[in-house]
């Protein structure tokens, strides 16, 4: 298993086998493929390589199984005052809106939930895909 | 990124994370802490200084080391996250979990 990592003018696309040992190589592939100014070294460092963890872990996880013959796909988009990636696995999709709050004190010792809420506050803008299998994530230029 | 275990003078047992504790690599620090528990040590302390990142599976796993610890009489302790690692900690409100120093001195100090 491997990365599959195509980098043009102004997109990157990366296949990342559905392997969870696979997640941290990505985001390193991601983010050192930036070209500089794209977005501060800060935001590149933390918000963005977390953002995309997680999102990546979730999709592998829960979208496809961990499945070694299955993947995921990330296109990432570079804008002139922004970088969108997109985060899409062939699996069923889930239902963002009924997610339970990870701060309320019942959830605080949970060792599973805060994924998206963690990713909602690392980047400016989350949407999703009608089957709720694809995460699109915006970090704008400047924020 | 790569996970250092130490023993202090006290017995205290101090874990390095250098680069990230995310998904793909949480089960290890899981399981290094998990063995120097079932060994006897009951005092950790986790020393973020070299730590770029954590995602939420990061975080989990803390929080499943925190109570396992806490069962067997002992305690564990974070240290030197940086200001957005701290700030992560504050937005999960896992900053009323763990006691979290600036240093693992302080960390070390405070048992």
């Amino acid at each position: 298993m491997s990365l599959q990592f195509d980098f043009s003018k102004n997109t990157m696309k990366l296949d990342v086998p559905s392997d969870l040992g696979m997640v941290g190589d990505a985001v390193e592939l991601v983010a050192n493929n930036l070209p500089p100014g794209t977005l501060s070294p800060r935001r590149i460092s933390f918000n963005l390589r977390t953002a995309l963890a997680e999102a990546l872990g979730n999709a592998i996880r829960y979208g496809t199984g961990e499945d070694p013959d299955r993947s995921v796909r990330v296109l990432v988009e570079l804008l002139n005052d922004a970088v969108r990636i997109y985060i899409v696995d062939d699996g069923h999709g889930f239902d963002t809106d009924r997610l339970p709050d990870p701060t309320r004190p019942e959830n605080i010792e949970r060792e599973f939930g805060r994924g998206l809420f963690v990713i909602r506050h690392l980047v400016d803008d989350v949407a999703f895909n009608a089957k709720g299998n694809g995460i699109c994530l915006t970090l704008r230029a400047g924020a | 990124m790569r996970f250092t275990l130490k023993k202090d003078k006290s017995g205290v047992v101090i874990v390095g994370v250098e680069g990230q504790l995310i998904v793909g690599n949480r089960q290890e620090l899981k399981q290094k802490v998990l063995d120097a528990l079932e060994e006897g040590s009951r005092k950790f302390v986790i020393d973020f200084s070299k730590t770029g990142y954590i995602d939420s599976s990061g975080l989990g796993v803390l929080v499943s080391l925190s109570k396992k610890i806490r069962e067997q009489g002992g305690e564990l302790r974070l240290a030197g996250l940086n200001a957005d690692l701290q700030t992560l900690f504050e937005l999960t409100k896992l900053d009323t979990l763990f006691a979290i120093t600036r240093t693992a001195e302080e960390a070390l100090a405070a048992f």
